[in-house]
């Protein structure tokens, strides 16, 4: 076992031990299960009106009217909740000084860094991952469209890396977890805004520039259908980014 | 083994550690002895590659702590001061965590593990978090991760804080039996540690490094009298005068409980034939003569507390060496 497999092991295991895991994901699931509900119930009383107006039985569409509401509606959700599930993992190290020992571990930073976000990302798709279940229960009372629910289900994979990847940053510049928690709370919703920030400048350069750095324009594309190579670039780009900034944090917490 | 030349850390404005300097040989326990603050976990954190001095080099089994950190880290078995677990963890699954990170495997892991638990008698605990253990086995996990890989260089920060007498013994003598095949530094402000377990003493205040020795040579050094305890059944008023009068006696101080006279003389001289011959003759009931060494404890008030004192006069320096006489 490599001491990155070791730290991935390790994370899990902590997770999974602490209540953490079971309380953010029942709280992930509930919250997808509830909106799945909604929308589609919202769907269901449109197609009732349709009826009703057009007098025989009406086509609805599940992906306009579920699904990419559904992927819209994480966004927030997201924000929300992956900053708890981020925030102890450097924080509670050096909370309990064992931050020390994992500095003076014969491993490079990048090791730990790698491994602690594999491990939180790992736990994020399996969260995702049971969230399938719900366009596959419609499969069996509807039509629908399976290839943007495939790449909104890409955009929320990507969505969770980036912003796992701000949590691991947030969690690393503090040793408090609330600390940690409430700093990528407010990077992930300052980013938020930078898209709104674009738009006042319209149609022009600058105002396309702006826009790109928020991910509200990406994981849009994604969750229409759309798979930009440009869009992809972006999360991988940030998600890289936020890696190395952390790096760059832990490695020189002890230099100070 | 480990090399240590002119390193400085300075916070800012604050300097940590002055200038410090010294070596430890291949099987050595040397003790870092200082009040809480003087450095003693800044020169351990450098040398174990936690962080980078200011000024100066440090270096490990030959590798620089600053420019080679990942070798020096892994000739190291390093226990903080709070030890570094894990309270998710049963004791088994940390001490494996541990050692996949130094890159053990296999039934070589195995082993390391096993042997380490009966070390530091941890068998009965082995499956339950450590969260859930009590002060004194949270410390001894952290020492079965300081020496799971079976380093060469130890370096233990307060290694018997929290344990009870009996463990503190038992962990004495894990590090004297660690002496030969282990170079080791441990940090203490337990004088009696120091010079149960260590065959060397650095004597580390305010960041600077006051004194080097052994603890013999240290009080034998640092002593500028030799004194006596005497103690008679019957003193009568005259028996002090009568014992300051004997050639070679500098002072005579009434020691705790009647009868009990503290006795110094001047350097280099044994006066207890003589003394007991006095008391003797003079029919005091002599009950108890004995020499009274200076333990490292007085050493180290003395060496911190005239430091505390060097920019002031030689006189109130002076002074308080006297002070210091007369509470002893």
């Amino acid at each position: 076992m490599t001491p990155v497999q070791a730290i991935i092991a390790k994370e899990l295991r902590v997770y999974f031990v602490s209540p953490i895991v079971y309380v953010v994901g029942a709280v992930f699931l509930l919250i997808f299960g509830l909106l799945s509900y909604l929308y589609v119930g919202f769907a269901g009383a449109q197609a009732i009106q349709l009826m009703q107006m057009q007098g025989g039985p009406a086509q609805i569409n599940l992906n306009d009217l579920v699904f990419r509401n559904l992927f819209a509606s994480m966004r927030i959700v997201l924000v929300i909740i992956l900053p708890i599930l981020t925030m102890r993992l450097f924080a509670e190290e050096r909370k309990l000084r064992t931050f020390e020992f994992l500095l003076t571990s014969p491993l490079r930073v990048s090791d730990i860094v790698v491994g602690k976000f594999v491990s939180v990302f790992v736990i994020y798709l399996g969260l995702v991952g049971l969230t399938t279940l719900v366009p596959t229960v419609l499969m069996l009372f509807s039509d629908f469209d399976w290839n943007p629910i495939w790449t909104g289900y890409l955009g929320l994979v990507l969505l969770g890396a980036l912003f796992l990847s701000v949590g691991l940053f947030a969690s690393a510049v503090t040793e408090n977890q609330i600390v940690a928690a409430f700093v990528s709370f407010g990077l992930l919703l300052t980013i938020w805004l930078i898209a709104g920030l674009g738009s006042l400048f319209g149609d022009t350069t600058a105002g396309h520039l702006i826009s790109y750095l928020s991910y509200m324009e990406h994981y849009e594309r994604l969750v229409r259908g759309l798979i930009d190579t440009s869009d992809l670039m972006y999360f991988g780009s940030g998600l890289v980014l936020m890696l190395f900034l952390t790096h760059r944090v832990v490695e020189s917490t002890s230099w100070k | 083994m480990i090399d240590v030349h002119n390193i400085t850390k300075r916070y800012g404005h604050h300097t940590a550690i002055d200038r410090v300097t010294f070596s430890v040989a291949k099987g050595e326990v040397l003790a870092f002895l200082g009040p809480n603050g003087a450095g003693k976990t800044t020169t351990m954190r450098i040398l174990t590659g936690f962080m980078p001095a200011t000024e100066g080099t440090a270096r490990v089994a030959g590798f620089d702590c600053t420019d080679q950190p990942l070798e020096v880290k892994r000739q190291i078995g390093y226990l903080p001061e709070t030890p570094p677990v894990y309270q998710e963890l049963t004791v088994t699954e940390y001490l494996t965590f541990v050692g996949q990170l130094r890159g053990m495997t296999g039934p070589n892991l195995t082993s390391a593990l096993d042997q380490s638990i009966e070390r530091l008698e941890l068998g009965t605990v082995r499956h339950r978090l450590i969260g859930n253990l009590s002060r004194g086995y949270r410390q001894r996990v952290g020492l079965a991760q300081a020496l799971l890989h079976d380093p060469p260089v130890l370096i233990l920060d307060e290694p018997t804080v929290g344990l009870d007498p009996k463990q503190i013994i038992e962990i004495r003598e894990l590090i004297k039996s660690l002496a030969g095949s282990h170079s080791v530094i441990l940090s203490t402000h337990i004088l009696p540690e120091a010079t149960a377990v260590c065959q060397r003493v650095v004597i580390i205040n305010k960041g600077r490094i006051v004194a080097e020795d052994t603890p013999e040579q240290l009080s034998a050094r640092l002593r500028q009298s030799e004194k006596v305890s005497l103690t008679l059944k019957s003193c009568p008023v005259d028996c002090e005068a009568k014992l300051r009068a004997i050639p070679g006696v500098l002072h005579v101080l009434p020691g705790q409980g009647g009868g009990t006279f503290l006795i110094e003389c001047e350097l280099g001289r044994d006066l207890r034939d003589e003394l007991a011959r006095v008391a003797v003759t003079n029919q005091w009931g002599l009950l108890e003569l004995r020499t009274v060494s200076m333990t490292l404890e007085d050493v180290f008030l003395q060496l911190t507390r005239h430091e505390d004192h060097s920019t002031e006069t030689t006189e109130a320096t002076v002074s308080l060496a006297a002070t210091d006489s007369t509470d002893r």
